[in-house]
């Protein structure tokens, strides 16, 4: 027998990290086929950044425009800037309609819609980028519950994982993979908040569903909780990430806050208007004009700011005018964001205009996964093959069905039907693999060394002051616009920041809901995401969807209609094709991205 | 500012008794625009990292972070700085036993959400499309479903505080109306035996703390008498 860890273990079929939207999916799937599933979350489940997707879940159901499923692939893989996988693509759309109708029957509180013969059904509201026939008229696509959606889900299937007994391990931050020397994933070592004692959770399956990492921005409409920890665990199990430069600037976040404002907005008649009052959009996208994608209307509004257009005090933001919708209507449609603007903006919707800028607010790339939620990695020269034992779900993985712009609404649907998907492929892959395999104990020291190193008394630099300065350099260095020197120069910063890490210590040792010790390793993560960022968005010599280099404004389908792996072993880079060719359907070819 | 911020550290050990205490904090902060959040996560990051606290979404829309702030229950992220009393005292919420400064254990307080079933039941079979609801009916649902859990009603509640094992409290109560006002759930009856109790529901002596103190403007107590009316409907 080998040496058997003398770290406390917990022993289930399935671990789960992550208690947000496609981890509380996947439980679901899991604990309704009797199966033991832990679920690790580091925060209460209904905690988890889910809660603040405001607009809405995006399902071709016809309840309001005609609509089907294939028009919804053909606007996710425009809206992708073709960059997303068609067949991971089709695979959602064509099941979105039956993914909220279960939303719907596990209690989910959709708004209804009034009169005619769709009365009671589900509210739809226009979205960005959504279109009938093809990018034609203008499709209402987007399942509301008011401008709380994700706070309807996410309790929604908290609540449904309650009614299955799910084994909830609330705040219990996970720090390592478990992976033994032939690859497999064999659990999660992972830290009792509340205790402070790391305890390793031993399972067959392990599910990462650890959400975005918007953390590694200054202004971002992220949760403090969002630090990529997910990320942070591939990077040092050897793992590549995919896609890593395409992060999504939503158009209208609040200034200096960073909250958003839902695009539902815009979808319920709300328009942009620059210090002129101009709705400047029409310029910008003649057809779709507010509605177009959000990488186009970020980028808009970008250039307004740049070239002296920009509203308030210093001209650094514009106008989400909706007061014309009047009262009523707003209240009832768009209760929340009223409630987020006054509160961070001083502004009542009802009386005058919001102050908006992009905000960071979420990453396309992420944990390569395919259809299933297996992780998939090019092993040696070979094609990539999934890593036995271990799924990643959500904001966290890259399917890659948001390619490199995802549409709003589509992170929602995202989150229901891969975590699903994930559930089942699990269950089968449970049967499949009876017994545990034996842990090596040398990755259970290893990740306690990790650990430990921040019981360290003396150190120059702290956790707070190196957080603030990457947050800094990936702001200036990294956003809404790109050219190579700004990269370069970011790349040097963040190298300058990370080497400063090793003489950072806490001043905190105590063991008990130690938060200036998870905070270290929160950064940890976020440093590795950061750098995956710069270092695959440096090698990125095209535009496309979300990624801008001034100094290669053009799409170049010939050198760069392919994914990035990044590796955090000498920052090495590879490439994967695009899967172009869909499940079923024909494949929509690259074309010229105009709304 | 100035700051009056109740500490305990239960790793303290002997010579300070496990006790807890108040600790002043001075920092130089703008207060404009900003909330107590802010003012904590600054103190955090410059004054002393061993002040502990939750946080997550920072927009008050996941329950985290709520604390007593010179006297009152609220969400630390909403709340805003400008026109508090100086200084500022912050305090855990009232009567949950406190983990480590302003962290309480929200132990007792997720069970008595989980006692009343806050899922939807419904046993008929499913239909391959939505079940129907009339706007209407939905309306019914709205200042129910938004709650966010985060307890600020509950812990300003009298008859939680005699009775915290016993009274279900108002954020419970409000979840389990939220079910029986939904059309689509067959199981009121069963919600409502389950809340014919002396102490589960009728432990409410409408103090209307709940209502003052809810930071999403909801009404616990309008909901409380609409399920005490249901029981005396049914009765007759």
């Amino acid at each position: 027998m080998p040496s058997q860890p003398r770290t406390p273990k917990r022993t289930f079929d399935a671990v789960i990290v992550g208690g947000g939207g496609a981890g509380l999916r996947a439980a679901l799937q899991l604990s309704q086929a009797n199966l033991k599933v832990a679920l690790l979350s580091k925060v209460f489940p209904t905690r988890s950044h889910t809660v603040s997707a405001q607009g809405g879940i995006t399902a071709a159901l016809g309840n309001v425009s005609d609509d089907n499923w294939h028009w919804h692939m053909y606007d996710t893989v425009k809206g992708s800037d073709y960059l997303g996988d068609q067949d991971a693509i089709e695979f959602m759309c064509r099941n979105a309609a039956s993914a909220v109708y279960e939303l719907e029957h596990m209690g989910l509180p959709f708004s209804r819609l009034e009169g005619g013969k769709n009365a009671g059904k589900i509210y739809q509201r226009p979205f960005g980028g959504q279109s009938q026939n093809y990018g034609g008229e203008q499709a209402i696509r987007t399942c509301a519950a008011a401008d709380r959606t994700g706070h309807a889900l996410l309790h929604t299937l908290y609540q449904r994982n309650i009614a299955a007994r799910t084994q909830f391990f609330d705040e219990f931050f996970a720090l390592d993979l478990i992976r033994d020397a032939e690859g497999s994933v064999l659990g999660v070592m992972a830290l009792e908040i509340e205790t402070g004692e790391p305890c390793l959770f031993e399972a067959r399956a392990t599910l990462l569903a650890t959400g975005g990492a918007c953390r590694i921005f200054r202004h971002s409409s992220n949760a403090h909780i969002n630090t990529g920890d997910g990320l942070g665990m591939v990077l040092r199990a050897g793992l590549p990430l995919e896609d890593m430069e395409f992060w999504q600037f939503h158009p209208t976040g609040i200034p200096e806050v960073g909250s958003l404002i839902t695009e539902g907005v815009r979808g319920e008649g709300g328009y942009l208007v620059n210090q002129d009052g101009e709705r400047f959009m029409s310029r910008y996208a003649p057809n779709a004009k507010d509605l177009a994608s959000r990488d186009v209307v970020a980028r808009a509004i970008a250039q307004e700011i740049r070239a002296g257009r920009g509203c308030g005090p210093h001209g650094d933001t514009v106008y989400l005018k909706l007061e014309h919708l009047g009262a009523e209507k707003i209240k009832a449609r768009l209760p929340g964001i009223r409630e987020i603007s006054m509160q961070f903006a001083g502004v009542d919707p009802i009386d005058a205009p919001i102050p908006v800028t992009p905000t960071a607010h979420y990453m396309m790339g992420g944990i390569p996964t395919n259809l299933h939620g297996q992780v998939v990695s090019p092993v040696r020269y070979g094609p990539e093959e999934p890593t036995p034992g271990l799924y990643a779900v959500g904001e966290c993985a890259c399917v890659s069905v948001h390619g490199a712009n995802r549409l709003g609404g589509n992170s929602l649907l995202d989150l229901v039907v891969f975590g699903r998907a994930a559930g089942l492929h699990m269950i089968e892959f449970l049967r499949e693999n009876p017994f545990p395999r034996p842990l090596p104990q040398a990755e259970v020291d290893k990740s306690l060394a990790r650990l430990a190193r921040w019981d360290k008394k003396t150190g120059s630099e702290n956790v707070a002051g190196l957080r603030d300065a990457m947050q800094r350099v990936m702001q200036e260095y990294c956003g809404v616009y790109r050219t190579e020197t700004l990269l370069k120069t970011g790349l040097e910063k963040l190298d300058q920041v990370a080497a400063r890490l090793p003489d950072a210590a806490i001043s905190d040792h105590s063991k008990i809901f130690n938060t200036a010790r998870l905070e270290a390793l929160e950064l940890e993560n976020l440093l590795g995401v950061a750098r995956a960022t710069l270092v695959s968005a440096l090698a990125r010599t095209e535009s496309r969807g979300a990624h801008s280099r001034e100094d290669h404004p053009q799409r170049d389908d010939d050198r760069w209609l392919r994914h990035t792996l990044y590796f955090s072993q000498d920052d090495q880079l590879d490439y994967k094709p695009v899967r172009l060719k869909p499940l079923t359907v024909e494949t929509f070819q690259p074309s010229v991205r105009t709304y | 500012m100035r700051f009056r911020i109740y500490r305990y550290d239960p790793e303290s050990g002997a010579n300070l008794e496990n006790k807890p205490w108040m600790q002043d904090y001075e920092i130089t902060f703008d207060p404009r625009g900003k909330k107590v959040l802010d003012a904590l996560i600054a103190i955090k990051d410059t004054l002393d990292e061993s002040l502990s606290f939750r946080r997550s979404c920072r927009e008050g829309v996941c329950g985290s972070d709520g604390v007593n702030v010179n006297g009152v229950n609220v969400l630390a992220c909403v709340t805003a700085l400008e026109g508090l009393k100086q200084p500022i005292e912050i305090r855990p919420l009232p009567r949950l036993g406190v983990v480590r400064d302003l962290i309480v254990d929200m132990a007792q307080f997720y069970q008595h959400y989980r006692a009343v079933k806050p899922y939807l039941i419904n046993l008929d079979p499913e239909p391959e499309n939505e079940r129907l609801q009339s706007p209407q009916d939905r309306a019914e649902l709205d200042g129910l479903w938004e709650c966010i859990l985060c307890g600020c009603c509950t812990t300003a509640c009298p008859s939680f505080w005699w009775n915290p094992d016993k009274f279900l409290g108002p954020a419970a109560l409000l979840q389990s109306y939220r079910f029986i006002a939904d059309t689509r759930d067959q199981a009121t009856n069963e919600r409502l035996d389950f809340l014919e109790d002396p102490y589960r529901l009728f432990r409410c002596h409408g103090i209307m703390n709940c209502v003052e103190v809810c930071p999403k403007g909801l009404n616990p107590l309008a909901a409380i008498g609409k399920i005490k009316t249901l029981l005396v409907k049914r009765a007759l």
